[in-house]
């Protein structure tokens, strides 16, 4: 099974769109993951029957008990995150703030303190044309730490036997849900724009990229609205190694699809022929067939 | 007055609203125009010129190996797998997963550790035109403690009359954190589907903050109503609304500033700020 | 000598689990003698830093080599400094099968 996680560094380039038209145009039956948890777009192209879903619970927080609480106040000046919030003499964690480091718990004198799971989001699983989907929605303040995108991929790698390959729609940016949608995948695309934002966020993923075992390839969209840009892209591309798969022109038929709830492959245009020309060369260069 | 820019959604043009906004301002008064964005900071691409920097540190653990027994307790205690014990003290020490509790420090019986500052990131400082200050937070790259880079920028920019903050996209704690405290949020999004799936995410954390907020729609489509719709039955001001225009992208993608080169948007944002402050309910 | 097989189950007839932070059971074996013993992880739905508590774990129950199919980096680091072997095994079988292997010298040590 070969494993390809789709992703972009900089938000807005065209990760969603792309992934779309990969689980499209790649013979099925497929596994599905959409890792983008604060923002799960994927579903809005990809026709979809519910299957099941269930709460998630991420990092453990505080909460203090009142009936054994004295009102020492220990808490709130050992709190480091200003999580403890004393009003009318009660004192009270505030979620929002609170990192669950359990130093309120190890510190009251009267074990007021206990540590309980906090609902973080929803993890859905469901049916597409193709196979199996999974994806989540992140509560909104909840912390981003890699577990819900980890818990995103386990629901569908666990339903899954035989299929050839599993794609998955990235997050943007960097940080420990990158890391988690990254680790343990075989090839990453990474679609760019052809912008100084979109350059600056590209650096600044491949140097995180490379700290894994994983192939990468990269797709300019939009290229021809800045082919200055482009060219500076495909330079860096060139000095990294990294094989540029697709140029895929700016095209106004892609939006059309997106309000349509369709991937733009299912339609011919400039961009559709771009993309499948991308898709081409990667299943060859990874043996997707 | 302090305004922050956010999206539900990457790519929508936050940065954009938050330097046009800046540079329009700017004939009138000084701004104070700050990047919260850490993770990927952009707008000093539009603003660039060298400042000087000062660290963000965070205090973490450092163990005496003398006085460790290799009782284990602080393994015990750190919530988040930051120390191994060894057979030979001292313990190991995973500096990315510390969350600068303190915990360990207070469970050590044999008070073999303390705690010392570890640099995860800077606060650049920049006066790149005149009346424009640019505070952008950087996050040094692998590290995790995105909200507390953007607490030191926000802390450096407090009091000031006029801040402008870009936060980073979406809606987990680093937006959370940046929003707070903010007189008047204004959230771009774009005539698309996922632009109105990503607003109503948005909106319902300024909502649940208590945070008046206002749409702009970047890329805006006539034909597409599903995000003004949204809007009014929201009760959300369309603050403004800007075309899909190759040149308008042409400037932004090099890094330029559209109410600079085009007259038209240096009036549009400087009317936006007086739109903003009275939808906020406040005195220029 | 104690080695370390990560497992989706409690038993040496269970299927071997190819992550090592997030196994659901360790379950330790002795070169020299028959017993072997599980332990259920208990940080396997941890948001963070589980490869270290994991590594903890092992050195807790004096592991002398591990034999898993991924390590992260600070898994990787902490198995390292308590000077713990890894052996990488990437195809799916039973955690005694895995062991059978190990004993067999079969496995080549990582570097």
């Amino acid at each position: 099974m070969k494993k390809i996680v789709v992703i972009s560094g900089k938000g807005g380039t065209g990760k969603t769109i792309f992934t779309a038209s990969l689980t499209d145009l790649i013979p099925g039956p497929i596994g599905i993951a959409d890792c983008d948890v604060e923002a799960a777009n994927l579903a809005l192209l990809l026709e979809h029957v519910d299957v099941r879903s269930r709460p998630f619970s991420g990092l453990e927080k505080a909460g203090i008990t009142q009936d054994l609480c004295v009102g020492c106040g220990l808490c709130k000046v050992n709190c480091r995150f200003d999580a403890i919030e004393c009003q009318d003499g009660e004192y009270t964690v505030d979620p929002v703030h609170c990192e669950g480091c359990g130093v309120c718990v190890d510190i009251c004198p009267e074990k007021a303190i206990v540590m309980g799971p906090m609902r973080d989001g929803t993890i859905y699983l469901s049916r597409t044309s193709k196979g199996l989907m999974s994806h989540a929605e992140l509560c909104a303040g909840s912390g981003t730490s890699g577990l819900l995108v980890d818990q995103v991929k386990k629901e569908i790698t666990g339903e899954m036997g035989d299929e050839k390959a599993l794609i998955a729609d990235g997050p943007p940016g960097i940080g420990c849900p990158t890391i988690s949608a990254v680790s343990g995948m075989d090839a990453a695309v990474i679609v760019t724009e052809p912008s100084v934002s979109g350059l600056h966020d590209l650096e600044r993923l491949v140097r995180m990229a490379r700290g894994f075992d994983i192939r990468l390839f990269l797709v300019i969209n939009k290229y021809d609205l800045e082919p200055g840009m482009s060219k500076k892209v495909e330079d860096y591309a060139s000095k990294e190694k990294i094989p540029v798969i697709g140029c895929i022109p700016f095209d106004p038929a892609v939006v059309d699809a997106v309000r349509k709830g369709i991937p733009p492959t299912r339609q011919d245009s400039p961009a559709s022929q771009a993309i499948r020309s991308a898709y081409d060369k990667l299943a060859e260069m990874m043996e997707l067939v | 007055m302090n305004i922050i820019v956010a999206s539900g959604k990457g790519g929508t043009g936050k940065t954009l609203v938050a330097a046009n906004l800046a540079y329009a301002l700017s004939d009138q008064k000084e701004v104070l125009l700050v990047d919260c964005d850490v993770e990927e900071p952009n707008l000093h691409l539009f603003f660039p010129q060298g400042g000087y920097e000062l660290p963000v540190t965070t205090p973490v653990p450092v163990f005496d190996a003398d006085r460790c027994t290799g009782c284990g307790r602080c393994a015990e205690v750190c919530r988040y797998g930051a120390i191994t014990v060894l057979k030979e003290p001292p313990p190991l020490f995973f500096e990315k997963l510390c969350h600068s509790c303190g915990g360990c420090e207070m469970s050590c019986p044999e008070g073999a550790i303390h705690e010392e500052e570890r640099a995860i990131g800077k606060i650049r400082f920049s006066n790149p035109r005149d009346n424009i200050i640019l505070i952008s937070g950087i996050l040094d790259e692998g590290e995790v403690m995105a909200p507390r880079v953007i607490a030191a920028a926000k802390s450096y920019a407090g009091g000031h009359p006029t801040t402008i903050l870009d936060a980073s996209p979406g809606i987990a704690c680093p937006v959370v954190e940046a929003m707070q405290g903010a007189d008047y949020c204004i959230l771009v999004t774009e005539s698309t589907p996922f632009g109105l799936h990503d607003l109503a995410l948005a909106e319902s954390v300024t909502r649940c903050l208590g945070i008046p907020s206002g749409v702009i729609i970047n890329r805006f489509s006539e034909e597409d109503d599903q995000v003004t719709d949204f809007c009014r039955s929201k009760d959300l001001p369309v603050l403004m609304t800007i075309p899909f225009d190759r040149e308008i992208a042409r400037i932004q993608n090099t890094g330029g500033l559209i109410s600079e080169s085009m007259p038209a948007y240096r009036e549009k944002f400087a009317d936006l700020f007086s739109r903003v402050t009275s939808a906020g309910g406040f005195s220029r | 000598m104690k080695v370390c097989i990560t497992s989706k189950g409690p038993g040496p007839d269970d299927m071997m689990e190819e992550r090592f932070g997030r196994a659901p059971f360790f379950i330790f074996f002795d070169t020299e003698g028959e017993e072997h013993n599980a332990v259920e992880n208990p940080f396997a739905s941890g948001a963070g830093g589980v490869g270290p508590r994991a590594a903890q774990v092992l050195i807790d129950n004096g592991a002398k080599a591990v034999v898993t199919g991924n390590v992260g980096g600070n898994a990787l680091g902490a198995l390292r400094a308590a000077g713990i072997s890894i052996y990488f095994l990437r195809e799916p079988g039973t955690v005694k099968a895995a062991f059978q292997q190990f004993k067999d010298g079969k496995l080549t040590e990582a570097v």
